[in-house]
């Protein structure tokens, strides 16, 4: 227990002193910060004015359409001919010009003339036309409110209620997903960092045979418990780092940006169930490559294999739009209790659905089996194959090799 | 109490026989110099012996019992190819290895210091592993394998790759280390290594021993009738001699069956033949060796 512990802290030490430890750490709250400052940045830089207000002309060959030409951010200039509207655009001094037809009362169509290369008409537009030509179409007809209510029919507020028909704690809007969106992100990186450094590490000490001089001072599983504990517990500290700093980053956003991002909030048990999940992850990526590391002849051979289970630990990030949609699809819930995909599927389904109690606990119990199951089954893979190098064991001889250690 | 007893030691790997009923022991205060071609099977006896890997029969017994992680503390053990973790400091290394073999931080400072000075390498204790020249990276090893007083050193090559001033304070080291009463297993292709340093030789081939026990009597044993003479002038005819083989300095006189060499000597002196050099010749370990493996390697 003791020489567990003196690897432990070597490997801890060594581990968190790793550019690549410091920078990816650093760079989730860093990167944050730096946007942020960019957007206040940018925004006290182009701060609207009155030369931003579009202005736009218009044809009126109906002939009632002289009123409300003042839309907020958009006003429009009447001319008596297309010929002068075009002479003004072309002279910059419009933006675009629409011309309403002598028919647009029984037909509805509305011409647009613009210089912009453009794949579709900017949102705005129709939006500020639509308005502007309500307001005068029914300025003598119904009061203005009611005008307003026309333009703007709909203000549609949702509100979820839980089993009980109380309000619901979340209220599962898209600032839900975000945080378990980016935390998985951050996750499956931390897995793939984690792996390789654990086989990158052992891939140094076979190379160099510092691997036979340690297991004469200790067991393959000392060594090998050490450092998979080490590498998990250096990886918790920057998950916490990222957790932690999470709440002060999203005030921060939110008192910037605003918007949706004030509506962000952290789904129930997300940090409880961040840290089961990153931990019980990070273990099981770990495990695998101590595995790998027993049997590659060098590190490079090794991070070559360990794509195939990392690759397969971001596939519910690759189908994430399908997830978003149907979060309770079996094949979701398969994903959620398969142990390599279980920790980020699990996050991400966590933003936009209720997952049942039982998935939960199946998929945490599936995921704790796997991990001793692996360690166990890596060790004997290392015992057999850790003397073995320059050359790569096949399966019948990592079968057999299992069988022997 | 014997340090290392190997019994009847057998493995394979698929096909290949690595190790062949080997049985052979160690004691404290010796020098076990283990020799043997490419393949003959050393480096899986060591590992077998360190318990890196198990045999498929046979036993090995350390200090009287089966191997097991409570011996690990008094086992040196250097490798053949040697590496070091490349970002740490030859001192931190030193010490965190001294630390798995059970040794307290200031203890393993003060024996890291007298090992460093020994070795003249204390001014670079601070240096970064991936600084250092090969040679600093083998006495830095050296220092790792015995910094924790073994009581058992196992030592594959320790002298590959090191000068004649750095060969020649190791080799001291391990004499003192073996007056220390620890017993130690050389394994080196370095015959005159073992000459000088061993006290008995165990040559394998094929996982076979060909020659296993004290060195001096391995030569006596291997001794052929003749004798190494350099004179002033010609020899001419000199009956009981059955061959001449020259040599740089002096010619091989191999003597009949019922020729001793004082008889060669006396006839010498009659003739009145001045006699630079008179030596009954016995077998260097290297020509026993080339003897031994001979057959196979032609």
């Amino acid at each position: 227990m003791h020489k567990t512990y003196l690897i432990f802290k070597h490997e801890f030490g060594q581990a968190i002193k790793r550019v690549g430890f410091i920078v990816m750490t650093l760079i989730v709250p860093v990167l944050a910060l730096l946007a942020i400052g960019a957007y206040e940045l940018v925004t006290t830089l182009t701060e609207p004015s009155v030369k931003d207000v579009m202005v736009i002309g218009y044809v009126d060959e109906v002939g009632i359409f002289s009123d409300h030409t003042d839309q907020g951010l958009i006003k429009l200039i009447p001319y008596p001919s297309r010929e002068d509207a075009t002479q003004a655009l072309v002279q910059w001094d419009i933006s675009e010009y629409i011309v309403i037809p002598s028919d647009y009362t029984s037909s509805g169509t509305i011409h647009r003339y613009t210089l912009a290369k453009e794949l579709s008409t900017p949102a705005m537009i129709p939006y500020f036309i639509d308005s502007f030509l309500a307001w005068n179409l029914l300025k003598d007809e119904v009061p203005p409110e009611i005008i307003t209510s026309i333009v703007s029919p709909l203000n549609l507020v949702v509100t979820r209620l839980d089993g009980n028909g109380e309000i619901a704690q979340e209220q599962g809007n898209i600032g839900n997903i975000i945080i378990p969106f980016i935390f998985s992100l951050l996750l499956s990186m931390a897995f793939m960092f984690g792996a390789n450094s654990l086989i990158s590490g052992l891939g140094e000490e076979k190379e160099s045979r510092l691997i036979e001089v340690l297991f004469s001072s200790v067991s393959v599983r000392q060594l090998l418990i050490a450092k998979v504990l080490a590498l998990g517990t250096a990886g918790l500290l920057q998950v916490l780092i990222w957790l932690l700093s999470a709440p002060l980053l999203l005030n921060l956003a939110s008192a910037s940006f605003g918007g949706f991002l004030s509506d962000i909030q952290l789904p129930a048990n997300f940090l409880l169930l961040g840290v089961v999940y990153f931990i019980l992850g990070y273990l099981l990526f770990a495990v695998f490559s101590v595995g790998v590391g027993g049997i590659s002849s060098s590190a490079t051979e090794g991070h070559t294999i360990s794509m195939f289970y990392i690759l397969m630990g971001f596939i519910p990030l690759w189908f994430f739009g399908a997830l978003i949609n149907f979060p309770d699809s079996p094949i979701w819930v398969v994903l959620s209790i398969f142990p390599i995909t279980a920790p980020i599927q699990m996050m991400l389904r966590l933003g936009v659905s209720d997952i049942p109690s039982w998935q939960i606990v199946t998929s945490v119990g599936v995921l704790c089996l796997s991990i001793i199951a692996g360690l166990y089954i890596s060790i004997k893979i290392f015992r057999a194959f850790m003397l073995m190098y320059g050359k790569r064991p096949g399966l019948a001889e990592i079968i057999q090799g299992l069988k022997t250690a | 109490m014997t340090a290392v007893e190997v019994n009847h030691l057998h493995k394979s790997y698929a096909d290949v026989t690595a190790v062949h009923d080997l049985t052979f022991s160690v004691e404290p205060g010796e020098i076990l110099g283990l020799i043997g071609p490419n393949g003959a099977g050393k480096s899986s006896t060591i590992k077998i012996i360190l318990d890196f890997m198990k045999p498929d029969s046979g036993d090995v017994k350390i200090f009287g019992k089966q191997m097991d992680e409570a011996f690990k503390n008094q086992i040196g053990y250097m490798p053949e190819e040697r590496g070091l973790y490349k970002r740490l400091t030859a001192i931190d290394l030193i010490l965190y290895l001294a630390s798995l073999k059970g040794m307290d931080r200031a203890g393993a400072e003060k024996r890291a210091n007298v090992l460093l000075e020994q070795t003249g390498m204390l001014e670079n204790i601070k240096k970064k592993n991936k600084e250092m020249s090969k040679g600093m990276g083998q006495l830095i090893q050296f220092i790792i394998t015995v910094i924790h007083d073994p009581d058992l050193i196992i030592m594959d090559e320790p002298f590959s790759g090191l000068d004649p001033v750095r060969t020649e304070t190791i080799q001291s080291i391990i004499g003192d280390l073996r007056d220390d009463g620890k017993a130690i297993i050389l394994s080196t292709h370095q015959m005159t290594k073992v000459e000088e340093l061993c006290d008995r030789v165990l040559m394998i081939n094929k996982g076979r021993t060909v020659l296993y026990g004290d060195i001096m009597e391995s030569r006596e044993k291997f001794r052929r009738n003749s004798v190494l003479v350099s004179v002033d002038g010609d020899l001419g005819d000199l009956p009981g001699v059955i061959e001449i083989k020259p040599g740089k300095d002096s010619v091989e006189l191999v003597l009949a069956a019922d020729t001793t060499p004082q008889i060669i000597l006396d006839r010498l002196r009659e003739r009145g033949i001045t006699i630079n050099q008179f030596e009954v010749k016995t077998p260097s370990l290297n020509e026993i060796f080339l003897n031994l493996m001979g057959a196979d390697h032609a």
